[in-house]
């Protein structure tokens, strides 16, 4: 059975759109992004087939570690050489990602980081297409080509999220989920430099996504363009930042183990994601009764 | 999309009724569950938007979260392994400070719920209670997925569990009060006293 936002809890996720304050851009602006999404697609698809062939034996040996070790559903037997990662993460956004998000945030309205966003996520939505194609959830590799064949065009090269205001919600996937729908299991959790938690699937999903997005297969190749989706990307990264400082703050600074609550949160939020019932997974009142 | 809403609280509803015809006597029952989420659900709407002071605002979250939700349990798995050598006193002084703790922490971000609105989507019976599932649909930002944990296995229908998308507080918590106590060596006097101020 593939996995989506229709037999799960996942929640079917509504991006936002353009309804308000639509900033003006420029006819040309236009002119040269619309295409752009377009040849960026014709190019990916190549590499895709290469990039799945190579995923097939990485995954096979990476990740066949499963079963948590410890008692708590944590399995972390690098914990820590990925405390010293996590604390040069920690440092990365102290001193670079915090500040910069704040000031992209002061600086640039919000519309505007909106449209920056859509355009980055719906260069991501060709690698969900292939992902529920390889899940074999037709229905969403559907869903997500008509979200992108319909932002790329009437959402002017994807700058608007057209679909979402017509109620075609995102149907977002990555490779590790794809791993997780074919048995692999989890592995070691992992906090990677600069991507931050992670899991041995996820890291190996990670690879994979990074070679089927066009987003960074563009910037492989040699052209002025190059330079716009890893661009978007960032800028979209550091949207994220500011728009959820609040909650990233605390869990980073407020915390006195913030790698523990960080693992903690990834690990329930990525689980829950993949489809697992957590409704008795912490049941207080087993917990206390009936031990 | 509205229609598909409905369509499935409809199913759920009817769903959850076959449940409760079929399943042995529950002191609390599927309807007075959900009853109870709605009415703190609404509690908390009305405090956010009376729009008082943030520290107002905290200590009304905090007699909210007093009246309504188990918090001798959830302060008691909080605590974890380490609260078996613990006293009766010490369990009480702790589920006081974990109390004001909650309430200071997550209180704090009260703001990101103005305006938001808060949907039933479907509940079900798990093993302590049930569980009511809703979306949160907060102001410029994606639906977010709200789960309430209900039970009345304390002797009255609480709340004991919240998770956001899949992240479940007392967990959380548990991690939390975890690392302070380790920074504490063991001390659950010294983690009470620090506890009452941070948040």
């Amino acid at each position: 059975m593939s996995l989506n936002c229709h037999n799960t809890r996942i929640p079917c996720k509504r991006p936002l759109g353009f309804a308000d304050n639509m900033p003006s851009y420029s006819t040309d602006q236009i002119r040269r992004i619309a295409p752009l999404s377009l040849s960026l697609f014709r190019q990916a698809t190549g590499r895709i087939a290469l990039a799945l062939t190579a995923a097939l034996f990485i995954s096979a040996c990476a990740t066949s570690q499963d079963v948590a070790t410890r008692s708590n559903g944590i399995n972390d037997p690098y914990e820590s050489t990925n405390r010293s990662i996590h604390a040069f993460n920690k440092g990365l956004d102290r001193n670079l990602v915090r500040p910069v998000a704040k000031g992209y945030g002061a600086v640039v309205p919000v519309e505007m980081r909106d449209l920056v966003n859509n355009f980055s996520e719906n260069l991501s939505t060709p690698g969900y297409v292939v992902n529920s194609l390889l899940q074999g959830d037709f229905r969403s590799a559907g869903v997500s080509l008509t979200r992108f064949l319909m932002n790329t065009t009437i959402g002017i090269g994807g700058l608007v999220d057209a679909a979402g205001e017509l109620n075609i919600p995102s149907r977002e996937t990555d490779f590790g989920e794809t791993l997780a729908v074919w048995g692999s299991g989890e592995g070691a959790y992992i906090e990677l430099p600069v991507f931050g938690p992670s899991t041995q699937r996820d890291a190996v999903g990670l690879v994979v996504d990074f070679f089927t997005n066009p987003l960074t297969i563009y910037t492989i190749d040699d052209d002025p363009e190059r330079y716009v989706p890893p661009t978007a990307l960032a800028a979209s990264v550091l949207n994220d930042r500011e728009k959820f400082s609040r909650q990233i703050d605390s869990v980073l600074y407020e915390s006195e183990d913030s790698y523990a609550q960080a693992r903690q949160i990834y690990l329930q939020n990525r689980r829950f994601e993949l489809g697992d019932d957590q409704a008795d997974a912490a049941d207080p009142y087993e917990d206390i009764y009936g031990e | 999309m509205v229609n598909d809403l409905n369509r499935r609280t409809f199913l759920a509803g009817t769903t959850a009724a076959a449940l409760a015809a079929a399943a042995p006597a529950y002191a609390l029952s599927e309807a007075e569950a959900r009853k109870l989420v709605d009415t703190v659900v609404g509690e908390i709407n009305r405090v956010i938007s009376a729009g008082k002071s943030e520290a107002a605002t905290i200590r009304d979250f905090e007699k909210l979260f007093a009246k309504y939700a188990d918090v001798p349990t959830m302060a008691r798995y909080a605590l974890g392994n380490d609260g078996r050598s613990a006293s009766a006193s010490q369990h009480r002084a702790f589920a006081e400070a974990f109390q004001g703790y909650l309430a200071r922490k997550y209180g704090k971000q009260f703001r990101d719920f103005i305006g938001g609105r808060i949907e039933f989507r479907s509940s079900r019976e798990i093993r302590s209670g049930y569980e009511i599932q809703s979306t949160a649909f907060l102001q410029g930002q994606e639906p977010v997925n709200v789960t309430f944990l209900v039970s009345d296995r304390s002797g009255s229908d609480k709340l004991y569990n919240i998770f956001v998308e899949g992240v479940n507080l007392l967990l959380t918590e548990r991690t939390e009060i975890g690392a302070m106590l380790d920074n504490r060596r063991g001390n659950i006097d010294q983690l009470i006293s620090d506890l009452r101020t941070t948040g």
